[in-house]
């Protein structure tokens, strides 16, 4: 049960965002610019980013939700499942493997980041933006994996949950839906 | 040096947040929002504490001398009381709810996980509402992302600590929208 009362029917982290939607609107805002923005990364690769560091955070509802984004946005499931256990073996492009190992450095402390790390990413291609992105990427899911698990939220087993979650963020990001969450509510 | 070319010689965050003007303006108004806004039963300077504590544990200079000196301006104290906070809660003057409040907070910079209910039971029992134990987990993980930002970029940071000291009052009045980041 979550450490503070949060509407039943929004688990995971749409009950915190619904709890103080003033601080939440940034939150969103910047998720929304970072995954779903310009970018010369994909949206399936920056999901990729936020899995990877959901699942090292071991923040089940966040590695789920993000792992049912990036199949909705890849059109297929072995990626996530890859990047999760072993990035330098995932079948991704040898630049998202860098990025990915900085996401994890980043995870792990700000100053694990190493210059060989970066010139890794470098080497490989990565631009200055994807390297930007892919530390504050990192670094903010840093902050919801925390504030998910920190406040003991409901994370729902049913894997159908998980699906319509990823579908909905692809389809509408991540702004908070226009006429709010009671549609969700069991009839 | 920086891991990339911010186009700039800013210190901290503010390099960064130059250099993105598009994720700036979220990250500082999520820092208003949690650290500035009066609309809260805990104090700026609790606030600020909390942030400090945290870039203290994470071990980030920049931000915990940023947000140490807004602490020590809004307490009206001195750095020397800040460090003794930062270095043990427990054994300072603070009050029983902010020490079990920051508990939460030591718990958070860890993970999400450390969190107990016997940690939140007991900042209940001392007062704290519900309200005030999800701001001090959210600013806790919020400055999880911030020190991240600012030491996985690897910013420099200026060493004489008096530097923030001096800016804290500027800071403070102007708040964390709209300030000049070349100011």
């Amino acid at each position: 049960m979550p450490y503070i009362p949060l509407e039943e029917h929004l688990p995971g982290i749409t009950g915190l965002l619904e709890y103080r939607q003033d601080s939440a609107k940034p939150i969103r805002e910047l998720t929304q610019v970072l995954l779903r923005g310009p970018s010369s990364l994909t949206e399936g690769e920056r999901e990729l980013i936020a899995t990877v560091v959901s699942s090292r955070n071991q923040c089940r509802f966040c590695t789920a939700a993000h792992t049912a984004a990036a199949n909705v946005l890849l059109h297929e499931t072995e990626t996530s499942e890859a990047v999760k256990l072993d990035i330098g073996t995932a079948p991704v492009s040898d630049k998202m493997k860098a990025l990915l190992e900085i996401a994890a450095l980043v995870q792990a402390g700000g100053k694990k980041v190493t210059p060989a790390a970066i010139d890794a990413a470098k080497a490989e291609g990565a631009t200055d933006a994807e390297i930007h992105d892919t530390v504050l990427i990192a670094a903010l899911f840093c902050l919801y994996n925390r504030y998910v698990d920190g406040l003991a939220t409901v994370t729902p087993s049913d894997p159908t949950f998980y699906q319509g979650l990823g579908e909905r963020l692809k389809n509408h990001g991540y702004n908070r839906l226009p006429n709010g969450y009671d549609h969700l509510k069991k009839k | 040096m920086a891991h990339i070319d911010l186009g700039n010689d800013l210190p901290g965050i503010r390099g960064p947040m130059a250099y993105c003007p598009e994720t700036s303006k979220p990250l500082n108004e999520l820092a208003e929002a949690l650290l500035r806004d009066d609309n809260n039963t805990l104090s700026r300077g609790d606030r600020e504490l909390i942030g400090t504590y945290v870039s203290y544990l994470n071990d980030c200079f920049f931000c915990q001398n940023v947000h140490g000196s807004l602490a020590q301006h809004y307490m009206e104290c001195d750095m020397s009381y800040i460090d003794a906070i930062k270095a043990n809660p427990a054994a300072t003057v603070l009050s029983d709810k902010m020490k079990a409040l920051l508990s939460i907070a030591g718990s958070v910079q860890k993970s999400g996980r450390s969190v107990t209910a016997s940690q939140i039971e007991k900042a209940r029992a001392l007062g704290a509402t519900d309200r005030e134990i999800h701001d001090t987990v959210l600013i806790a993980a919020a400055f999880c992302m911030y020190n991240r930002y600012v030491d996985g970029l690897a910013t420099w940071a200026p060493q004489d600590r008096q530097f923030y000291v001096d800016r804290a009052p500027r800071r403070a009045a102007e708040g964390y929208l709209d300030y000049d980041l070349h100011k």
